[in-house]
């Protein structure tokens, strides 16, 4: 009889052990992969770096300015397209949640949510840059808006649904019409919650490459102009660390770190956010 | 007059009103509509292929454009063998993290820090893991390969596994930590009670309890490794014919539905290369639509609970 609780605890005992050993051990690939590009990358950032236009082959220096500039302004005119129609979305689905508008509207999110961004690249490609008749930033603006908006939806949706509904009832009781009623109570109680779905989904398509292979395609000079083709981090990184020249490695290198603390400053930041005001995405 | 006024006021209210409402509609029609056009757009595009390869297209040998003779079986093993071969890797760590978070260490400092860096996982872009393992992962593998007597090709798919791996642990991870958190206590105290221990417990209590929660976690995970692109695209050798035996196509170069998209979508020059491509896209759509409805549908029925 106590031989085997005794079986039984040391059982119980190693089981936990391959938990902690398994679930600790994944961190080590995340921590590898970080502090690698931080050795690779970090040396390669100066103001030089950040100012300049890749160098040809051949030469040394140069930088990564024009895939910085396209990278913002692509990122900021997803933002203006997919942020309100997020949002307002997002409000439709957590204020009629039993329609059967929002039942359709709530399966297409969840679609979107799972289309590999590649596909989203194709059929951008044939509804803007075919039409235009060449890659464009607006094409790469347009994909990568479709991959932002299922994050704001849910995470707006979701946020909202958490607010007590006696804020909105006092609001009505008061005679506040609808719309001043979610825009001007619901949506700032809940703003926090978007914010933070917002910024995730900013971290999301700043380092996807997939839909901008096919739209924006990438260039190799400074370029602000929308309706041409555009450089941006991902695909700029994507280009040079294909290619055989250690020059434009090292380029990738230090484009990858700033790609990355940029994307883990974002995350981190949402992470103290949605701490901060208690909000569960 | 300040009667009218005011009268006037709250009428324009209430068109205000209205037509916010109106904008709350089109906005999610909108959405609708887009998912609409994406599927009619990559159904019509693909058409040409559709109509000249056939259904045959899908288990064709032989891809090879300058012929014209196009066949999507590599693409689909090499889908199928990195993604299931990445899931195999990730699942045992999922489920420990979920576990390890769940019950044994649900609260406090590690325990954040450990979500934290699990999620931070999923933050980082495909394209870094890609670049990071062009440099590093390949040469081990290949000093590996050539050590273990095969072709050291370095990339390749088991290559492109392993970075898969990595990457979908958080979106398993992550839905089992909750659902595994919400296990109601009392199903646990009982078995405590009746003199189970951890073990025991986690076994024949929270196991069974989130089996169907868990597997949907797996299902999410599949679909991210399905989809994904830039990784695979630049570990994966980009060879579009099929080796003979299967140690040769699992440690060899080859091509996923994605990746053989994403390099030769630019490139294809007539209109069936084209459709074909494009057809490939519709399959991948389809196969990752519905496995993450289906996953969605079971975490949904899960939660209502």
């Amino acid at each position: 009889m106590d031989a085997r609780i005794g079986i039984r605890n040391t059982k119980s005992i190693l089981f936990k052990g391959l938990i902690v050993f398994l679930a600790f051990v994944i961190t080590l690939p995340l921590i590898i992969v970080l502090l690698y590009i931080i050795k690779q990358g970090i040396f390669q950032v100066n103001w030089h770096f950040l100012t300049n236009v890749p160098a040809p082959v051949g030469e040394t220096g140069g930088g990564i300015s024009n895939a910085l500039v396209g990278s913002l302004i692509i990122v900021l005119m997803s933002s203006i397209v997919a942020i309100p129609v997020g949002i307002l979305t997002g409000i439709y689905l957590s204020e009629n949640p039993h329609t059967k508008l929002s039942y359709y509207a709530g399966l297409c999110v969840d679609i979107l949510q799972g289309v590999p961004s590649i596909v989203v690249g194709i059929v951008v490609y044939f509804w803007i840059v075919k039409p235009l008749g060449t890659f464009s930033a607006i094409s790469g603006s347009i994909a990568l808006s479709i991959m932002m908006l299922p994050i704001v939806i849910r995470s707006t949706e979701q946020t909202l649904r958490l607010l007590p509904p006696s804020l909105k009832e006092a609001a009505l009781s008061l005679g506040v019409p609808y719309h001043r009623v979610i825009l001007k109570v619901i949506v700032p109680c809940g703003f926090a919650g978007i914010l933070s779905g917002i910024m995730l989904s900013i971290a999301r398509i700043v380092g996807e490459t997939a839909p901008l292979l096919f739209t924006a395609f990438g260039n190799p000079y400074l370029s602000t102009a929308i309706t041409k083709p555009m450089e941006t981090l991902p695909h700029l990184i994507y280009t040079y660390a294909t290619s055989p020249y250690d020059d434009w490695h090292n380029l990738a290198w230090g484009a990858s770190f700033i790609l990355l603390m940029f994307v883990l400053i974002l995350n981190i930041f949402t992470k103290l956010i949605t701490r901060k005001w208690n909000i569960q995405l | 007059m300040t009667k009218n006024k005011r009268l006037d006021l709250s009428y324009a209210q209430m068109r205000w009103e209205t037509v916010f409402r109106r904008i709350l509609i089109i906005m999610s029609a909108i959405l609708i509509l887009l998912v609409v056009g994406i599927l009619i757009t990559l159904i019509m595009q693909s058409m040409p292929s559709i109509k000249s390869l056939g259904i045959g297209f899908l288990w064709g040998k032989i891809w090879d454009p300058v012929s014209n003779i196009y066949g999507a079986y590599p693409f689909l093993i090499g889908t199928l063998l990195t993604s299931f071969t990445a899931l195999l890797i990730s699942v045992p760590f999922s489920y420990a993290i979920s576990i390890y978070l769940g019950e044994y260490n649900p609260k406090g400092w590690l325990s954040n820090l450990l979500k934290n860096s699990i999620e931070l996982i999923a933050a980082v872009p495909s394209i870094i893991y890609g670049f990071w393992g062009i440099f590093v992962l390949v040469p081990v593998i290949r000093s590996f390969e050539a050590k273990i007597h095969i072709a050291p090709y370095g990339v390749g798919i088991f290559t492109s596994s392993l970075v898969l791996a990595v990457m979908i642990i958080p979106y398993a991870a992550s839905l089992g930590i909750t659902l595994i958190r919400m296990v109601p206590s009392p199903l646990k105290e009982g078995a405590y009670a009746l003199g189970a221990t951890r073990f025991e417990v986690i076994r024949s209590v929270i196991m069974p309890y989130t089996r169907s929660g868990l597997f949907a976690g797996v299902l999410l995970s599949l679909g991210r490794a399905l989809g994904e692109t830039m990784a695979v695209t630049m570990l994966i050798g980009n060879t579009s014919t099929i080796a003979n035996s299967f140690k040769e196509i699992f440690f060899g170069p080859g091509n996923t539905m994605a990746s053989v998209i994403a390099n030769e979508f630019t490139e294809a020059d007539h209109t069936v290369y084209l459709s074909a491509l494009i057809e490939l896209g519709l399959v991948l759509f389809f196969v990752t639509v519905v496995i993450n409805l289906i996953g969605k549908r079971i975490i949904t029925k899960f939660t209502n609970h």
